[in-house]
C-alpha cells in the first residue's frame, strides 16, 4: 500500500536489521510490513481457531454450571473439602493461575527495563496471558469461600457497625495484592496496546473501525503523545517490577504465616516467585507455539526467542529444584519430629504420587534444556512446557494437601479426594482462560507493532552519511 | 486576521522528517510531528526535556503510601482487635498494604497524568490526518497564515514529502 507513495527502493539493508534488533527475516524491510503481517491476524478466523474457540466456550459452560448452578445452590459440600483438608483443588488452582500470570509481567516490565531485545515479539501475548490468568485466579477465592454473596466483606467499606478487615491477616494482604496486580497489569497491558489499536483502526472498515476508534481513544501518534507515553510506560514498568515479585510472595505468606508443618518456612517467598516465573514461561511457550503455527508468525517468533525462553525456564527450574532440596534437607537437619514426618510423608506417604510427579516434571524433565538441540527444537519445547505446567500444578497440590492432611495430631489426620465438581471447575478454568486468550488474538494486535518498529532500522534518505552517526 | 492554514506533510524517511522539523523550528514555527513509533531523533529535534508524567507517578505513589498507613492505623484504633498482648497498631504487616497501595495509586496516577498531558481520549475526528502515520510514514504539521504560509510550504517541500495536505484550521 505504501509502496504506491514513492516507488523508491526500500531503505533498509537486511544486515543492519540484524545488528539493531531481534528481527532477521528477509521479508521484513519496511516499517509497514509489520502492520501487514500483524494486522492480517485480525482478519477472518480459520477453522483451527473456531475449533479451539468452540472447545473453550463449551468448557466455560461446564465451568459456570459446576460453580453457579451446582456448588452455589447446594453448598461447598459438593466439593471434597472437609476437616482436616479445608484447602484443596481450588486453592491449588488459585496459586497455579497467579503463578502463570507472573512471567507475563516479567517479560513485559522487567525485561523491558533490562532492554532484552528478544522480548518485543512475545511480550504482548505474555501480557495478555497475565491479565487473563489473574482474571481466572481471582475467581478461585470466590469459588473457594462458598458463600459468594458475602465476598464483598473482604473489601474495607464503611458500614453501620464500623467493622474493618484485619490488616494483620495474610488473607487480607492477598486481597490487596491480587486486586492491585490485576488493576496494574490490565492498565499496563491496555496502555501498551493503544498505539497498535490505532494502527488497526487506520486499516479497518465498518463496525471494527468504530470499535477500534473508541478503544484507541483517538491516538494519532503525535510527538507529545509519544513523549508522555514513553515516560509513562517506563514508570509503569518500574512500578510493576517490584509488584510482580511481591504478589507471589504475599500468596506464599498465606501459607508461611501459619504453623502448619511444611508451610512454616522462610524460603517460601523466593521459592514461590521462582516457581511462578518457571510455570509462567512454560505457559507462554504452550500458548505461542500454536499461535505461531496458526497465524504463520515464523518471521517474528524465531528459535532465538524460544532459546531465550528455554534458558529462563532452565534457570528457574534450577532455583525450584534447589528449593525442594533445601526443604527436605532442613526438615532432616532441624531434628524436628513433626517437620521430619511431614516431609517423609510427602515422599512416601499417601500422596507419594503427587510428590513424584512434581519432582519428575519440575526437576528432572527440564534437565533436557541443557542441550542446545532441545532448546532449538520447538516441538520438544512444547512437550516440555506441558510437563512443567503439570508439574507446577502438582507442586501446589503437594504443598496444600499433603501438609494439611497430616498435621500435628494423629487423630486429626485425614484424606482428601477432589469431587467431580472440583475437577469440572479445574478443567473449566483452563477453558475460561483459553476463551479470553482466543478472543484477544482476534480483537487486539497480538504482537506489539510499535515496539517491533523501534528495533527496526529507521528508513533514511541519506543512507551512507547517517548510518554511522545513528545511535 | 484570517484563519491560519494547517499544512501536513507526510514523509517516507526519518532524516527528511527531522530536517523539516529543524528547519521549521529555526524559522520560528510551532511544529507538531507524527511517527509510527516513539523516535528519539524527532523528540530531540523538537527539543523535548523530561515529561511531567514522573511528577504524577511520584505524587500518586506517595499518596498511596500515606493513605494505606493512615487507613490501617485508623481502622485498628477504631475497632481494636485485642489478641494476647500483641500491639493493636503493628506496623510490619501494614507495610504490605502500604506497598500495594503505593503501586496501585502510582500506576493509576501515571495513567491519569498521561491522559491529561497527551489530551486523551480525543474522539473528535482529526481534520487533517494521514492513516499511514500508524503504519510507516512520518508527518510534520504546521500552522501559518499569509506570507509565512509560503515559507513553511517551501521548507516542507525541500525535504520531498510523499504528500502535502492543506486545510483551514477549524479549532481555536
Amino acid at each position: 500500500m505504501a509502496n504506491g507513495g514513492t516507488g523508491t527502493a526500500t531503505a533498509t539493508a537486511p544486515e543492519t536489521a540484524t545488528e539493531r534488533g531481534a528481527l532477521t527475516h528477509p521479508d521484513l524491510h519496511r516499517l509497514d510490513d509489520v502492520n501487514r503481517d500483524v494486522l492480517k491476524m485480525l482478519g477472518r478466523p480459520g477453522k483451527g481457531w473456531w475449533a479451539l474457540f468452540g472447545l473453550a466456550a463449551t468448557g466455560v459452560g461446564v465451568f459456570l454450571t459446576a460453580w453457579l448452578l451446582i456448588q452455589v445452590p447446594f453448598g461447598i459440600g459438593v466439593s471434597g473439602l472437609n476437616s482436616p483438608v479445608g484447602w484443596g483443588v481450588y486453592i491449588t488452582t488459585f496459586v497455579f493461575w497467579v503463578g502463570i500470570a507472573h512471567s507475563g509481567t516479567l517479560i513485559s516490565a522487567i525485561l523491558f527495563l533490562f532492554r532484552a531485545p528478544w522480548r518485543q515479539s512475545i511480550y504482548r501475548a505474555a501480557e495478555a496471558m497475565t491479565v487473563f490468568a489473574v482474571m481466572t485466579a481471582g475467581l478461585f477465592p470466590l469459588i473457594h469461600v462458598g458463600r459468594l454473596w458475602h465476598a464483598y466483606w473482604l473489601i474495607p467499606y464503611p458500614n453501620s457497625r464500623f467493622l474493618w478487615p484485619n490488616f494483620k491477616s495474610p488473607l487480607i494482604w492477598d486481597v490487596f495484592a491480587i486486586t492491585t496486580y490485576f488493576t496494574v497489569s490490565a492498565t499496563f497491558f491496555f496502555l501498551g496496546t493503544i498505539p497498535d489499536i490505532a494502527a488497526a483502526r487506520d486499516r479497518a472498515t465498518g463496525l471494527r473501525k468504530k470499535f477500534y476508534t473508541v478503544i484507541s481513544l483517538g491516538w494519532q501518534g503525535t510527538d507529545s503523545q509519544w513523549h508522555h507515553f514513553g515516560k509513562a510506560y517506563i514508570y509503569l514498568a518500574a512500578l510493576a517490577t517490584p509488584l510482580v515479585l511481591s504478589v507471589h510472595s504475599v500468596v506464599s505468606w498465606d501459607f508461611a504465616m501459619s504453623i502448619v508443618p511444611g508451610w512454616h518456612t522462610t524460603i517460601f517467598a523466593p521459592y514461590f516467585v521462582a516457581g511462578a516465573i518457571y510455570s509462567g514461561i512454560a505457559m507462554v511457550i504452550t500458548l505461542i507455539v500454536p499461535m505461531r503455527k496458526i497465524f504463520g508468525l515464523e518471521a517474528y517468533l524465531t528459535t532465538k526467542h524460544f532459546d531465550a525462553m528455554a534458558k529462563l525456564m532452565l534457570l528457574t527450574s534450577l532455583i525450584v529444584l534447589y528449593a525442594y532440596l533445601c526443604e527436605f534437607f532442613l526438615a532432616w537437619y532441624s531434628g524436628e519430629e513433626v517437620e521430619r514426618t511431614a516431609f517423609w510423608n510427602r515422599l512416601f506417604g499417601n500422596y507419594w504420587w503427587a510428590t513424584w510427579i512434581m519432582l519428575t516434571c519440575n526437576g528432572f524433565v527440564p534437565v533436557m534444556l541443557w542441550f542446545k538441540r532441545v532448546r532449538h527444537s520447538i516441538p520438544a519445547l512444547f512437550v516440555i512446557s506441558f510437563f512443567v505446567n503439570i508439574g507446577m500444578w502438582f507442586e501446589r497440590y503437594v504443598i496444600v494437601v499433603t501438609s494439611l492432611h497430616h498435621e500435628y495430631e494423629p487423630f486429626a489426620w485425614g484424606m482428601y479426594r477432589p469431587s467431580v465438581v472440583e475437577m469440572c471447575i479445574l478443567v473449566g478454568s483452563f477453558c475460561w482462560f483459553g476463551f479470553w486468550f482466543l478472543l484477544f488474538t482476534r480483537l487486539l494486535p497480538p504482537i506489539a507493532i510499535q515496539e517491533l518498529k523501534e528495533v527496526m532500522p529507521p528508513p533514511m534518505r541519506k543512507k551512507a552519511t547517517t548510518q554511522g552517526a545513528d545511535s | 486576521m484570517s484563519a491560519p492554514t494547517g499544512i501536513l506533510a507526510s514523509y517516507e524517511y526519518l532524516d527528511s522528517t527531522v530536517d523539516a522539523i529543524t528547519g521549521l523550528r529555526k524559522a520560528g514555527f510551532e511544529v507538531k510531528a507524527y511517527a509510527p513509533y516513539p523516535d528519539h531523533h524527532i523528540e530531540h529535534a523538537l527539543g523535548y526535556d523530561q515529561s511531567p508524567v514522573r511528577v504524577w507517578t511520584l505524587v500518586g505513589g506517595l499518596t498511596g503510601t500515606a493513605t494505606a498507613l493512615a487507613f490501617t492505623v485508623w481502622t485498628s484504633v477504631d475497632w481494636p482487635i485485642v489478641v494476647g498482648g500483641k500491639p493493636i497498631v503493628s506496623i510490619p504487616p501494614y507495610v504490605i498494604i502500604m506497598f500495594e497501595l503505593t503501586v496501585l495509586f502510582g500506576a493509576l496516577a501515571t495513567i491519569i497524568g498521561l491522559f491529561i498531558l497527551s489530551r486523551l481520549p480525543n474522539l473528535k475526528p482529526a481534520v487533517i490526518y494521514d492513516p499511514e502515520f500508524t503504519a510507516g510514514r512520518y508527518g510534520v504539521y504546521v500552522e501559518a497564515d499569509g506570507t509565512r504560509l509560503d515559507e513553511a510550504r517551501r521548507i516542507l517541500n525541500d525535504e520531498e514529502p510523499i504528500e502535502l495536505r492543506e486545510g483551514q484550521v477549524a479549532h481555536v
